[in-house]
């Protein structure tokens, strides 16, 4: 029966094809983690069928772990999840598969540990244990650190150190905020576990130390959105990350962040969190992150830099669409969340396809391969099309369900954000036309490649995903509404 | 097992551990007395030692497993699970030194067998100390266990940086030993006993809380102690003597003689001093300057063996915090990182070791560049061994923090767990580096790292470190109550007033 052991062999699966791509030979290693990982992703869809939407957390799954401490294996999943995991197992082969050709050595270690990551990207998501959970979202740290550090471009040490010791500083306050709310927790009813569903009942009102505890969750979350002021990682990571280490640090990393605040920082800490001033803050940071993002994307040179950026200011999008706090804006934001990784997954994939071809990622490098490439071309016109937002793209459906819900509460906010779409239109088709367009004035761009059929096999579907939600995105809303409300009703009351 | 420590066969069972390995002892002074000359006589030696410590740990097993326990009130040694899981990680600290050793001596031609004789007596320090129930029984296993490790320092009589390391770590040995010794007689001097115990019960009974002489010998005991952990302010030692001894020395010292030290100060802070508060303030204070500086000094090393000798010295400050909780869940907390870091700091140690060629002290962390590419299985050990001691996920090292860090918020520390964690972060600066280097940088030629050589025994020694650091890392529950039950084990003030009368105290 399809049920309860799925998530465990979720997480499990890649670990074991893991070892089995390091003993094997290195020719085949490619081959097998195309294999693996669509083996995970067939494990994954019937999810889309078996889940039921009203039924709150479900799947789960509980084995004693450190039973001194209380601590459990629990994983499990909701509306709030789901997706996420999903866009997981299906953006991992689409990477796998996109690294064919830009990994050439030691290629056993690379796809090992892209599989490793899996494991801890899907065990972030399904963890239902506040320890599990800090360990994977460690975890998932180490590969990133080798894929970046290893197999990234030019200036490679510097951006994988600077990811780790960011995102470490982060989740070490976490760690002892996580540790606080065990010790305050378990003091109060004599209980002391790690499991979610324990502490959020009992976290109660908890007075100034709720402060210190939001405050280091905040900065944990804050920093792998990244919010504003603490995003200077993310330009540095993405731009010299291979292929496939940039599309899911962008396409599922960052998630985590989001994801983070929506399922421990807001439901622990509502009275905080929804505080005039925080919400004031966070919403103006948001904000700060759609246009300073925007406007800081339309001057860079290098492509990869400017898709970093565009990052930025849609996950401003998200932060905003949270904090305001409606139906609309939460679901508007979980859907951005899957929309983001779908197109900006692309667009990297892109952006690497084109360095593939010229060793350069400076947009000046290029200019009217439109004639030489026109498929690569129109993949590129309509993936950015879907990340400015066009309606009938994934873009449009999710940037307005934030802008609607967002009026209600924070219209000034909306208004704001408005402008923050228009930027997007500025810096996508100008690079678009200095990229596609303009006249072929140079001289290498004349014989290049158009896409092949492994080239096209990664980016199809990721374009019948644009489409998809684009048109018709109501099975997914349907699916998030539940855990959306519900979401909603736990956080609201307990802010007054 | 029930003793009655004033019974003469108990006290000779109570004392098993100890007995076993000084009649070893003697067996090996014997045998070295007559056999020093060729490398057969130097392995035959190592292969004593190695049994000696096996068959003193199979000692310790046998009071564990009878449930060996003080009938009333234990005067001089305690028999408690403290004194046992202290005692394997010392014996096994120096069973792992032995097997990185046996190599190390033969190819740096360092041909006396004396090496394992001074290991042996200065396990049997260590034993001294972490069992000790009585100041001077603890001062005098410092001391066996000091001079042991002042000789082991300047082992290499040919190299004037050992003999610089040995000088130095004696005179400030000695300095530090007068300082502890002067601590005790204050102790004395305020309680009138030297009994652990019976100085908690006058510290509560009489209200010596606020006692001038009191708190002066506290001072002076953790200024003492602060020199043997190497805390900071009282660090400055460190790196040059590691930097100067032998390699598996200088990892011998940086873990078992630390933890003889730090066993001994939790005994201490824990039976005669828990009614006093005054340490709790000083030993913050030290944890906080030791993780701070031991840290940012740290990040400036660019020989590998400075980077871990202040490695060693931040993680000092870390087992400083558990002191500084001065609880149950402190001492087990204690106990399980102790494992964790002495088998991460000696594969190290003993990485550091294969990799040197005759003054390996020239090591640098841009030396193993490339080192996953020629060496992979080496270089796994050595990132497994890194991530340890940053306490990442997946490592016992990781567990052992959690621990500390349990213990420091669930004694209301939560700052001090905070700035725990942010130092450590710090510490990712000079661990990640190795790693780096390891994986991330070109090795300079194909042959660089073709004299990194280990025999069978340390390769199965590094093997089995590893194996047990990811092992603890995801599964650490025996070891997790075994610690538990350790870190619960002293005996309390309170229990001991009932069975012992203590002494009058002394007139003004």
């Amino acid at each position: 029966m399809y049920a309860h052991w799925v998530l465990t062999a979720l997480l499990a699966w890649p670990l074991f094809a893991a070892v089995v791509i390091w003993l094997a030979p290195e020719r085949l290693a490619k081959h097998l983690a195309l294999s693996a990982s669509l083996v995970e992703l067939a494990l994954s869809i019937p999810l889309w069928w078996t889940f039921v939407p009203a039924a709150g957390m479900q799947l789960t799954q509980m084995f004693p772990w450190i039973p001194a401490w209380g601590i459990a294996y629990t994983v499990g999943v909701d509306g709030i999840s789901l997706f996420l995991v999903l866009l997981t197992t299906f953006l991992v082969p689409l990477s796998v598969l996109g690294s064919y050709r830009y990994i050439t050595k030691r290629e056993r270690s690379f796809y090992a540990l892209l599989l490793v990551l899996t494991t801890g990207m899907i065990g972030v998501f399904v963890a239902l244990d506040l320890f599990l959970f800090y360990v994977m979202w460690e975890v998932m740290l180490i590969p990133m650190y080798f894929i970046i550090g290893v197999w990234g471009g030019d200036n490679r040490l510097y951006a994988a150190i600077k990811f780790f010791v960011y995102t470490m500083l982060g989740s070490l306050l976490m760690l002892v905020a996580i540790l606080g709310l065990y010790v305050t927790v378990g003091a109060r009813t004599g209980q002391y576990s790690f499991d979610y569903a324990h502490i959020l009942a009992n976290v109660g009102p908890l007075g100034p130390a709720a402060w210190w505890f939001f405050g280091a969750f905040f900065l944990a979350f804050a920093i792998k959105v990244p919010v504003f002021p603490f995003h200077t990682w993310l330009p540095d990571a993405h731009v010299e990350a291979p292929t496939a280490g940039s599309v899911l640090l962008a396409g599922v990393l960052l998630k985590m962040g989001t994801y983070g605040f929506l399922r421990f920082a807001l439901p622990f800490f509502p009275a905080v969190a929804l505080h005039p001033a925080v919400t004031t803050v966070i919403v103006a940071l948001s904000l700060i992150g759609i246009l300073y993002g925007g406007l800081v994307a339309m001057v860079q040179p290098d492509f990869k830099k400017l898709i970093a950026y565009s990052s930025v200011a849609h996950l401003g999008f998200v932060m905003l669409g949270i904090w305001a706090l409606t139906l609309q804006s939460v679901q508007g934001a979980l859907l951005v969340m899957i929309n983001h990784g779908i197109s900006t997954g692309a667009l990297f994939f892109l952006a690497g396809m084109l360095y593939e071809r010229r060793h350069s990622r400076l947009i000046a490098a290029f200019g009217g391969i439109a004639k030489v490439v026109p498929l690569l071309a129109a993949v590129l016109t309509i993936v950015s099309l879907s990340s400015i937002g066009l309606p009938g793209t994934n873009g449009f459906v999710g940037e307005f369900l934030i802008l609607i819900g967002t009026y209600q509460t924070h219209p000034v906010a909306a208004v704001l954000a408005t402008i923050g779409v228009i930027v997007a239109a500025m810096y996508l088709l100008g690079a678009l036309q200095r990229v596609i367009y303009n006249p072929l004035d140079k001289h290498e761009n004349e014989k290049l490649p158009d896409l092949s059929l492994r080239e096209l096999a990664v980016l199809v579907p990721l374009l019948v995903g644009i489409v998809w939600i684009g048109v018709y995105p109501k099975p997914i809303l349907d699916r998030m509404e539940p855990s959306a409300r519900a979401f909603i009703q736990s956080v609201r009351p307990a802010a007054r | 097992m029930s003793l009655d420590l004033s019974v003469y066969a108990d006290m000779l069972r109570a004392l098993l551990p100890e007995l076993v390995l000084t009649a070893w002892a003697l067996v090996l002074l014997l045998v070295v007395a007559w056999r020093h000359h060729t490398v057969r006589d130097l392995r035959l030696a190592g292969w004593l030692t190695a049994a000696a410590l096996l068959s003193t740990a199979g000692a310790v097993w046998w009071l564990w497993w009878n449930r060996a326990h003080v009938d009333g009130f234990s005067s001089m040694i305690a028999v408690d699970d403290f004194r046992f899981v202290s005692d394997w990680i010392f014996l096994g600290a120096a069973l792992l030194t032995v097997l990185f050793s046996v190599r190390y001596l033969e190819r740096e031609q360092l041909l006396a067998p004396e090496f394992y004789l001074l290991l042996v007596f200065a396990t049997l320090g260590m034993m001294l100390m972490g069992g000790g129930e009585d100041l001077m029984v603890i001062f005098l296993g410092l001391e066996l266990m000091s001079i042991g490790v002042y000789a082991l320092a300047g082992l290499d009589r040919r190299s004037p940086r050992s003999a610089e390391a040995a000088l130095k770590y004696f005179l400030l040995g000695a300095f530090a030993s007068a300082f502890l010794l002067y601590g005790i007689a204050l102790l004395y001097g305020a309680t009138g006993t030297t009994n652990l115990s019976l100085v908690g019960v006058q510290v509560a009974t009489l209200d010596l809380g606020h006692n001038g002489l009191l708190l002066a010998g506290i001072a002076l005991l953790l200024v003492g102690f602060g020199f043997k952990v190497a805390a900071v302010p009282f660090h400055m030692w460190a790196p040059d003597v590691y930097d100067g001894s032998p390699t598996p020395v200088a990892g011998f010292m940086a873990t078992a003689v630390k933890a003889a030290a730090f066993a001994a100060l939790f005994r201490i802070v824990g039976e005669a001093l828990a009614a006093a508060g005054a340490w709790r303030e000083i030993v913050t204070a030290l944890a906080i300057a030791t993780m701070i500086a031991g840290n940012l000094v740290a990040l400036a090393q660019r020989s590998l063996k400075r980077m871990l000798a202040y490695s060693s010295v931040a993680h000092a400050g870390y087992l400083l915090v558990a002191v500084a909780t001065g609880s149950a869940p402190g001492s087990a907390a204690f106990l399980f990182y102790l494992v964790a870091y002495s088998l991460t700091t000696l594969a190290a140690f003993a990485l550091l070791a294969a990799k040197g060629r005759g003054g390996e002290s020239d090591v640098r962390i841009d030396d193993l560049a490339g080192l996953a590419t020629q060496r992979p299985w080496l270089a796994f050990a050595l990132a497994v061994c890194m991530l340890s001691l940053l306490g990442f996920p997946g490592t016992a090292g990781f567990i052992g923090k959690w621990y500390i860090l349990i213990a420091a918020v669930g004694s209301g520390r939560g700052w001090l767990a905070a700035l725990l964690v942010l130092t450590s972060v710090v510490s990712a600066g000079y661990y990640l580096p190795v790693i780096m280097a390891m994986y991330m940088k070109p090795a300079p030629s194909l042959e660089s790292h073709a004299g990194v050589q280990f025999d069978g025994f340390g390769r199965l020694a590094l093997a089995v470190s590893v194996a047990a650091l990811l092992f603890f890392g995801v599964w650490p529950n025996r070891l997790l109550d075994l610690s538990k039950t350790g870190g619960a084990s002293f005996q309390h003030a309170a229990a001991v007033s009932a069975v012992a009368t203590p002494a009058p105290a002394p007139g003004p």
